[in-house]
């Protein structure tokens, strides 16, 4: 199969997805004879070259310098035409949300995305994620493809290295609309917290119910002299302030010990926290992908347990 | 200004997630359906912005008989009119095959900005409103978790990037945004709300009415799975004084945080 991953470059900097992305491009080469083209916009970065694959297609444009969507969309739309990959992946990034899916629209090309594996015993399908983790989705499709991977797919630790020629194509892209103007990025205002250096983190998700029961977890983390974390839909309420969400929208962290108090166990909360030494889960529901992490689970109800183990943990102080 | 609103029905987190006999699709029984997290925040920002700037919102779904709910849920809270798109034949479809019905349902409306959830609870391809906005032509944005009108033709909106990074866009007229949740605070209909929505109108589009022989899908579902376990979890049981006892040991002697 001929295989292209999208390398996203990030401030001159391989994104790290990118990187696991091309172990499973690899992967994928490796299963079906085929090769790997890394397909790079704007500037090469050295460590790219590092990697092993057949060539790395840079595609060049002052346009494709910064992100902007329409630039990119009509650039790779160009590339595939021209080059005619079976499959081009990408890592399931912010920014790929933000272009891929108009990129498949525009070349009638299936876009599947998310995908956590892909299988070729059979025909060649991928693995997805769907009802929040609960269930596996082997989906078929037509090649030409594009896939995207979620992180933790594959290891970018586990990537071949080798050396790659790099071939330049010079794009004009003058041509595309300039209906969507990105500004400038920024960084929101770091709070007073910072997570990531927490040791304990009592942790808090939709389970609680309501912002008066966020008390009783406040309680068991000044019994632990930990720092409280959340989910997404606790700072959505406005339970919590944004500088305590953990994930991939906000801080990653890596604690000694991480207790999860009704929180499902999302991906995108995941990605914060899986590097913890030890996950603790409470969740109410076994089937939560929570305990798919989780190296200490308790199926309950978190009002049962939480007061008690507050008093048990300031009994032993 | 004009806005559409694309809202999908979906089970609720706590609906039993249970593969039917045929592998490929999930068994309907005991689930409780409401309306996509994301698509409640995309109503509020159109409402909003509606209230501060004038206009009309619209809503509209594709689903069966049960996702009229949906719509009428979204009247409450003060949409203006609502499509209901349904037909057996619209069961099952790709991103790729709804796009291509709301494109021909909503061409010739003429809308400055068409609101999507970033993604939805259930299938989460996030694309839906990408696609849109190809076949329309439209600008777009993703992951929206701000927005600020200049004028009758362009809009700002603040897009949520990894890690705490924010970056405004400017966008012409039509806009096609997917929203993040925490946007807004989601209203709640009121009690008058309800009533109204009563007098408010909803056309019902069938495949028939669309001039489209064939939908488009590009994937479809081999075969759905429960997941295996990778991870050897140790599982706590018993009582909640057992549960509490025997944490608290670990706690103290295996991971020694006491
Ligand atoms: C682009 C993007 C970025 C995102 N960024 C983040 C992020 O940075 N951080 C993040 O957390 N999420 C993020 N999300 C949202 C994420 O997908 C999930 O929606 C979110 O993590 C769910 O939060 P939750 O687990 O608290 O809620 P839910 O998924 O609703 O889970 C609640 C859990 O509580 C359990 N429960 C309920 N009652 C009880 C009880 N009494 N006792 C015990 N258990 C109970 C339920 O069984 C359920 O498992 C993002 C999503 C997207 C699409
Ligand atoms: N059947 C549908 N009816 C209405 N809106 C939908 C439907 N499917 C998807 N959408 C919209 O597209 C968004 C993304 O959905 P998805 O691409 O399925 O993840 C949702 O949040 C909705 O706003």
């Amino acid at each position: 199969m001929k295989i292209f991953a999208f390398i996203q470059i990030d401030d001159g900097v391989v994104n790290r997805l990118s990187v696991e992305t091309l172990t499973g491009a690899q992967k994928l080469a490796a299963a079906t004879n085929g090769s790997v083209t890394a397909v790079v916009f704007g500037a090469v970065p050295d460590d790219l070259k590092t990697y092993k694959v057949k060539e790395i297609l840079n595609v060049q444009a002052a346009e494709l310098e910064d992100y902007s969507p329409l630039y990119y969309i009509e650039a790779l739309s160009r590339i595939i035409s021209s080059e005619s990959p079976d499959t081009v992946v990408f890592g399931h990034t912010y920014q790929v949300r933000d272009w891929v899916p108009r990129l498949s629209a525009r070349l009638k090309l299936p876009f599947l995305v998310d995908c956590i594996g892909f299988k070729t015993d059979d025909n060649f399908t991928v693995t997805r994620q769907i009802s929040q983790g609960k269930i596996n989705a082997d989906m078929a499709f037509e090649n030409p493809s594009l896939i995207s991977f979620q992180s933790g797919a594959f290891r970018a630790d586990e990537v071949e290295s080798g050396t790659a020629e790099v071939r330049a194509i010079a794009l004009d892209l003058s041509a595309v609309p300039g209906t969507i103007r990105p500004g400038e990025k920024y960084q929101q205002a770091r709070g007073s917290v910072d997570l990531s250096h927490a040791k304990v983190i009592v942790s808090v998700g939709r389970g609680i119910g309501k912002e008066e029961n966020i008390p009783l977890v406040k309680e068991l983390a000044d019994a632990l002299s930990a720092e409280l974390g959340c989910s997404r839909p606790v700072v959505d309420y406005g339970w919590l302030p944004h500088e305590r969400q953990v994930g991939s929208s906000g801080q990653t962290v890596s604690p000694k010990l991480y207790l999860a108090l009704g929180i499902s166990g999302a991906i995108q909360h995941q990605v914060g926290m899986k590097g913890a030494d030890t996950i603790v889960a409470i969740n109410k529901d076994e089937n939560a992908p929570i305990f798919e992490i989780a190296d200490i689970g308790i199926v309950a109800d978190l009002f049962e347990i939480v007061p008690k183990l507050t008093e048990s943990i300031k009994a032993k102080k | 200004m004009k806005s559409c609103v694309l809202i999908k029905q979906v089970p609720d987190g706590d609906s039993p997630v249970v593969i039917a006999d045929d592998q490929v699709s999930l068994k309907g029984e005991g689930i409780t359906w409401t309306t996509n997290e994301t698509d409640g925040y995309a109503l509020e920002e159109a409402l909003l912005l509606k209230e501060a700037h004038g206009g009309e919102v619209v809503v509209c779904t594709i689903g069966k008989d049960s996702a009229l709910q949906v719509v009428k849920d979204a009247l409450a809270k003060g949409a203006d009119r609502g499509i209901f798109i349904t037909d057996p034949k619209f069961d099952n479809l790709d991103s790729f095959g709804k796009a291509a019905i709301f494109a021909q349902v909503l061409k010739d409306e003429n809308f400055d900005l068409i609101f999507s959830g970033l993604q939805s609870d259930n299938s989460s391809n996030a694309q839906t409103g990408l696609i849109l906005a190809e076949f329309l032509g439209t600008s777009h944005a993703t992951m929206v978790i701000g927005t600020e009108w200049i004028d009758e033709s362009r809009i700002k909106v603040n897009r949520e990037l990894e890690a705490g990074w924010f970056r405004w866009t400017e966008l012409d007229f039509p806009a096609s945004l997917t929203i993040q949740s925490g946007i807004n605070k989601p209203r709640y209909a009121s009690l008058r709300g309800i009533m109204l929505m009563k007098k408010k109108p909803i056309a019902t589009v069938t495949a028939e009415d669309l001039a489209m022989d064939e939908i488009p899908a590009l994937s479809h579902i081999k075969k759905l799975y429960v997941p295996r376990k990778t991870k050897e979890t140790v599982f706590i049981s018993g009582s909640p004084e057992e549960i509490v006892t025997q944490l608290t040991d670990k706690l103290e002697n295996e991971i020694k945080v006491l």
